[in-house]
Parts: C-alpha cells; structure tokens; sequence
C-alpha cells in the first residue's frame, strides 16, 4: 500500500521537472521566433 | 571544394529565360540578366563571399518587396538609435522589409557574420527585426547597414522601448500561465479518475482524503497562478464598477477550489479541483490564441509604419545640413526637400519651384505647381526639383492640427461599442449566482440537508454554469476569422472591428487612391506607335513624376536612356543627333498652347511630327465587380471625394454609382457620416489619404488599404494588402458568418446549460459529470467554430 506513496512521489518530481525545464525555455526566449526556429534547421554551415 | 558559381548557372539561365532579373526577380530588359546595376553587384557579392547557395534555396514571394538594391534610398539616421551595452558593444535594432523566407535570414546573419566587428546579428523571421550587436563605436552602424542594404534588403532602425513590448509581455504570462494550468490539469485529472475509479470499488477515506490533500496541494498554487490573467482583468473591471467576462469565471474558480479545501480539510467525499483547472486551462487557451492572431495583425500593422517612417533633413543656421524626425523641427526651421521625397512638415516654400502631388492630402489627382510663398503641407510629394521649405508655426491654421481636432471629436462622438461577450456576462452573472444562492436555500430550508451538503450540491451548480462554453464562443470564432482574414491580406487591428462590420448597412468610399489606382495611365495605350513609345519612356525613367511613371510602367521594363535633363514643371530634354528630343508639356515641346483635355505629354523628335500621350485615372482592376458584389450584398454604396466635380462624377458614371460627391474638405466628410449616423445608418467608409483620417475616426467601422497615409492606416479598423478591392467584400462577407457562428456557439453553450443546471439543481451532478460535461461543451463549441474555416476556404 505504501507504493502509491512512492507512485505519487515519482509521478510529482517528473512531472515538476517537466513544467520546469518549460519554465526556462519561456524564460530563455525560446518562444520568441517560432518562424525563424523552423527555419534554421534547415541551414547548413559548412563551417 | 564545389564552385559555386558553377552550380548556379542554371537558376541565372532559367532567370534570363523568363526575362527576370536573376537577384530579385522583377522584370529584366530583354537580353540582361539583371533589372539595374544594384542587382548585378548583389550578385556579384554574394558569389564573391561564397553564398551562392542562397540563389538556390530561396522562394520568391510575391506578396513581400522584391530585393532590388535602392542607392538613391533616403539615408536614415542611425547614430540616434544605436544603444551603448554595459560591456562595451553597440546594439541596434532595425526592422528589415524583404525578406522572402528562411535562406534570406540565413544570407543577411552569414554577411554579417563574416565582418569582423559584428558580436551577433540575429534576424527574427516572425517579427521581422534584425538585432545587430557589434564592437567599435557607432560609426560603424553605416558600413554595417550599408552591407545589408546592398544585397536588396531595406533596414529602418527603431526604438525598441517605443514598440509594443507591453503585448509581447502579456504574451509570455499568457504562455506561462498555460503551462502551469496544462501540467497541474493533468496530473490533478489523472489522480481524480483514481479517485473516482476508487470510490466505484472500495477504495477507503484513507487513501481518499491523501488523495484530497496531495491534489490540494497541486491544485492551489496553480489556481493562484494560472488565474493570473482572469483574476486581474475582473478586480479592473469591478473597480470600474462593471462586470465582464472574467467576473464570473474568477468567482467561479475561487469559490469551487475554497469549497473543495473546505471538503478536503473536513474529510468529505468530493472535490472539484480538476473542474477549475480544466476550466482555467480551456480558457487560456483560447486567450493566447486571440492574443496570438491579434498580435500578429498588429505587428504587421506596425510593420508598415515602421517602414514608412523617414526623417527630413533641416538646414541649420551655420549651412550643415542635418535629418531629423519630423517632430523634432521647430517652426521656423528651414527643411530641404529633395525630388522624390515627401514633404515631412506644414510650411511656405522658399527657394525652388516643382510640382507637387498632393493627392494624399487633399485627394486632388493633377499635380500643383509650388513657387516661393506656396503653402505644403505634410504628405505632399515632390516631384521637382528640390525645394526648401520654412516650417510654419503649429496653429489652427495647420491641415494637420485640424484633422488631429476632427478625429478628437469624431472619437469622443462614437461612444463606447459594448462587445456582445461582456453584454452576455452583464445578464449572466446575477443569474448563476442567484441560482447557486437558491439552490444553498432550496436544500437548506426545503431539502433538510446539512450546511455542508447543501454548499456541496450549490458548488455543484455553480461549477455546470461555469462559462467555459459561454466564454469561448466568441474569441473562438474571433481568432479563427481574423486569422483567415490575414491569411488574405486583412489586418484587423481593433478587437471589435469584426462584431461592428457585421451590422453595416452602408459603404462609403474616397475616390483617389482608394477606387482609383494611385498612377495615372497610359489611354489607347495599344494605340500608341511602339517605338515612340519606348523612346518616350526611356527618357521618362529619369524622372518621378506620376505622367513620366505611368509612361514607363505602360512600356514595361525599360533601360533608361543617359544624358536626360529634367526641368522642373515643364518636362525632360535629351540630346540626339539631328536635334533634341522633349518630352513634356505642350508649351515646353514648343506647340502652339490649346486646352488640354486632361492630363498628357508630347513627344517632340527633329523630322518627325510630335506625338501626344494621354493620361487618365483609372479604377481599380476589380472595382466594377466588387461594387456589384456589395450592391447584390444588399449594401448601400456611396462615393466622396476631395477631387474636382469632373473626374469623380465620371467615374461614378463608369462604376454605377448613383450617389457621390465632389471637393469634400475632411469638415464635410465627416458632417457627411454624422448625417448618415444620425439617419441610423452604419457606415464602413474605405479611405487613404490624410483628408480621411477624421472621416475613419468618425465611421462606424473603417478599412484603409496599405498604400495610405500613415495617418489612416492608424485610424482604420482594418487595413487591406493588395491592389485589389475585393478585400472588403471578403471582410464583410467574414464578418456576418462570424456573426451566425457566434450566435450558434452562444445558443449551443446556453443550451447545455440548460440541460445541466436542472441535474445540479436536484442534486445529481458528480465531480466527475462536471467535468466531462464542461469539456464537451468546450469542445463542441470549438468545433462549432472551425466551421468557419472550412466554409470559407472555398472563396
């Protein structure tokens, strides 16, 4: 019975680890130009 | 190593098959590879430095700015929106017209990358802005720009404090807020199923109430949180002593998570911590979807502000000339006026004399003649020689002024719109509450249930009416025609411009620039004898002014003949052999003076007798038809106009219009639409020049296409792309089906809660009923919307 404690436990830190790395993307500017971020995949530096 | 000269030779061969310039694709004379010497050295650039690719990868597109290098361009003073960074480097920010897809971002970043004292140059594809940072003073923001510039791209600098960072910031708590509320409705529904999935077998108040507190402890903070945006916009609203859409949905979701706390501390047996969340989810949603698709109409708004704007060049006391914006020019300055470029203040002219196309000012579609002591005002063009101008004292005098006043006035006039959402929250919310309150009562009183199960079923109903549905049925619809509309070209920049279109019963339209292409044109264009013709407008394509444009656009891509000398007002001479060769008017060609029936050039060539070119204004290529479509719409249509009797009383005749007036100063248009209001007409009006910016104001609703003055794209409610008038039609077509979808998500969502509010009432409804009743009322009411979107892809 005591599993749902670690079940809880477990499913909580994955899925706060989750809303923080979203978090930071936000905050990192990641968001800024969607347009652009599809596009630059497409580059391909030689160098 | 590949040569890349090599592997482009096929795109240059295909460019000169089609008879287009191989760099920026607009027409080429027959035989060249390139439209003007400015694209032979882009090219030649671009090889040099190893970027041939960039020819193969990149797709035109038709709609953005060709990159045609413009040498001749007005230079733009950098040095006063460079920004010094705390660790030494210069940082400016400019916003970049032509950029035609991912291989034009990829290009621009690569040239600067290779200069040696840029640190970053970052375009953004969405916003259409280039971040420049760089070491070595400001003066190098030139060179820099100047190496963009000469690949074909043009570069505005702006202040980045001064545009909308106050939108971008709502954007991104929008986005946070979502997150928060989307990982919080998850994991609290995935624990609430185990509940209610335990509660079915036998699951014991145990695990129950730890199941309670550990989605207590989940849901709170990102109630707190995510509510942010509703909790906000309701305390402002209620402050102002009115309730909108946000009043109910904040009180809902308050009181829902304090009765579920409540529930959890006292060891009860429901909660609805998921039925806020889901709610306060489904919400957001639909606010950064609005928010997303008005931001964009409006970036793209003030993205063709922003590259209009330009700085005229004042002529100090001690000779030096230096530019500056218009705002910054004292009266009495003395600002030079170049040819080519748009007088930028009121004022009297000095020295010089040119003619002058006001047509953006007072509609007119003939040149003036401007002297020493000619009023101009801000707008006009000048097609002269360069002129030098005193600006006058601000007064009540100004064309300005007075259009500023009139628009105060026509503003204050209109009132406050009030949208149909918050007309529907006004009547809603004294009814969820007085049916929650009854039913606490009803079971208090009548139903003999204890205070803690009669505030339980009251929650219940409170969280069935919650306006999940009724909230969404608008901005679902909204967001959904206004992005098909800018798919067309449509910015729509206010937030009730669609709601307000829907009830227009009359269109007014101005006449030049607006049913009328800007350029005058060629007649009996084919009539022409060709040769005359291309030799007209080889020397034409010396000159700007709109009779010299026209001739060259009727010819097509034409090499401009060297040697031309322009006279100011009276026409072009050219040296050949045997003589000289004019082009002008009657007189300047040396021909006995006659009345001229319109607009027209002569053509004068030793041994052969002159020929004549005439000119007229003609209507947009779809005027006729989108006249039809408005009148066949059931729409009364009218024409006024700032011109003479004579060309707009022709036109009328040419397009059917019955109704139309002439020489309508901005006072009379406006007195005009107050009279059609006060008759309870409402009036879209279409309109481009500074003479309509009150008349925009003072319309019910307003659209300007994109060529207008700055002035009127800032006072329309949507502005149109585009050399065509169907755009309107497409608005208002748009506007009433968004019109009968609203009303059906609004039938749809009170329907359902028709149905439910009964079941809560007697007491029936679960936790887990809410909740799935909520989401499938949301959800139908989203698919209720995106109706819209097919039904009109067919157009």
């Amino acid at each position: 019975m005591i599993v749902i404690l670690y079940l809880l436990a477990a499913s909580l830190a994955l899925g706060g680890g989750g809303l923080a790395l979203f978090l930071w993307s936000l905050r990192s500017g990641q968001y800024e130009d969607l347009d652009g971020a599809a596009q630059r995949i497409l580059f391909d530096d030689d160098d | 190593m590949t040569d890349a000269a090599v592997l482009d030779r096929p795109a240059v061969a295909i460019a000169e098959a089609q008879g287009v310039c191989a760099h920026c694709g607009s027409a080429a004379p027959r035989g060249n590879r390139f439209c003007c010497a400015g694209c032979a050295a882009a090219y030649d650039t671009i090889q040099r430095l190893g970027f041939g690719r960039y020819y193969r990868q990149r797709l035109l597109d038709p709609a953005v700015r060709a990159p045609r290098p413009e040498p001749a361009a007005a230079r733009h003073d950098l040095g006063r929106h460079v920004a010094v960074q705390p660790d030494g480097t210069c940082a400016l920010m400019l916003a970049v017209d032509g950029l035609q897809c991912g291989a034009c971002v990829w290009l621009i970043e690569s040239v600067l990358a290779r200069d040696a004292a840029v640190v970053n140059g970052r375009v953004n594809l969405t916003t259409r802005r280039l971040r420049l940072v760089w070491r070595g003073g400001a003066d190098e923001a030139a060179r820099l720009v100047g190496a963009v510039e000469a690949l074909g791209y043009r570069l505005v600098p702006f202040d980045a404090g001064a545009l909308a960072t106050a939108a971008d910031r709502t954007a991104r708590k929008l986005v946070r807020a979502l997150g928060i509320a989307g990982f919080a409705a998850g994991n609290v529904m995935l624990l609430s199923i185990g509940e209610w999935a335990g509660l079915m077998q036998d699951m014991g108040p145990a695990t129950r109430d730890l199941l309670h507190w550990v989605t207590a402890l989940l849901a709170l903070p990102a109630i707190a949180l995510a509510g942010q945006p509703f909790f906000a916009s309701a305390v402002a609203a209620l402050r102002h002593g009115r309730t909108n859409m946000d009043v109910p949905i904040s009180l809902g979701v308050v009181l829902v998570a304090g009765i579920s706390l409540a529930d959890t501390i006292a060891d009860g047996t429901h909660t609805y911590y998921e039925s806020a969340l889901m709610l306060l989810f489904f919400l957001l949603v639909g606010r950064l979807l609005d928010h997303r698709a008005r931001g964009r109409a409006r970036e793209a708004a003030e993205q063709l502000l922003l590259l209009r704007t330009s700085d005229v060049t004042v002529q100090q006391a001690d000779g030096r000339s230096v530019r500056r914006p218009p705002e910054q020019v004292a009266p009495g300055d003395r600002v030079l006026v170049a040819m080519g470029e748009r007088i930028g203040v009121d004022g009297v002219v000095e020295t010089g004399e040119s003619p002058l196309d006001s047509s953006l000012v007072t509609g007119e579609s003939l040149p003036t003649a401007a002297r020493p002591g000619t009023r101009v005002f801000a707008g006009m063009l000048n097609l002269g020689g360069p002129l030098s101008v005193r600006a006058t004292a601000t007064g009540a005098g100004t064309v300005l002024a007075e259009c500023v006043r009139l628009i105060e006035a026509a503003e204050a006039r209109r009132g406050r719109f009030v949208v149909l959402a918050d007309r529907v929250a006004r009547a809603y919310v004294p009814a969820v509450h007085a049916a929650a309150f009854g039913t606490f009562v009803g079971w208090l009183v009548f139903g003999g249930a204890t205070i803690s199960q009669a505030l339980l079923i009251a929650s219940a109903v409170l969280i069935v009416t919650c306006p999940c549905a009724l909230a969404l049925a608008v901005p679902a619809v909204q967001v959904i025609a206004s992005s098909r509309l800018f798919s067309a070209g449509i910015l729509l920049k206010s937030p009730t411009a669609l709601e307000r279109l829907a009830q227009v019963d009359t269109v007014v339209f101005d006449k030049t620039g607006t049913l009328t292409e800007p350029l005058l044109v060629l007649e009996h264009a084919t009539e022409t004898p060709p040769e005359a013709l291309r030799l007209a407008a080889g020397i034409a394509a010396a000159s700007r002014h709109p009779l010299a444009r026209a001739l060259v656009a009727a010819s097509g891509p034409t090499v401009a003949t060297e040697g031309v000398t322009e006279h100011a007002g009276a026409g072009l001479s050219c040296p050949a052999p045997g003589g000289e060769l004019r082009l002008g008017s009657r007189s300047f060609c040396g021909l006995p003076a006659a009345a001229a029936a319109g607009p027209e050039l002569w053509l004068t060539r030793p041994g052969t007798p002159p020929v004549q070119f005439r000119f007229v204004e003609r209507p947009r290529a779809d005027a006729a038809p989108v006249l039809a479509t408005l009148r066949a719409m059931g729409l009364a249509v009218q024409v006024l106009s700032g011109d003479r009797a004579e060309p707009v009383a022709r036109l009328a005749t040419e397009l059917g219009i019955a109704e139309w007036q002439a020489a309508q100063s901005p006072v009379d248009k406006v007195a005009t639409l107050t009279a059609l209001a006060a008759a309870g007409k409402h009036v879209l009006m279409v309109g481009d020049g500074l003479n309509d910016g009150p008349a925009l104001a003072a319309a019910w609703v307003s659209a300007s296409p994109a060529t207008a003055a700055d002035i009127s794209q800032t006072m329309a409610d949507f502005v149109f792309q585009g050399s065509k008038l169907r755009p309107v039609v497409l608005a208002l077509t748009t506007a009433r089906q968004a019109r009968n979808v609203i009303r059906q998500n609004l039938v749809l969502s009170l329907g359902y809660n028709a149905l439910t509010v009964p079941l809560a009432i007697a007491g029936l409804v679960m936790p887990w009923l809410a909740a799935a009743a909520m989401s499938a009322s949301s959800l139908l009411v989203i698919s209720n919307s995106l109706r819209l979107h097919r039904a009109g892809a067919g157009r």
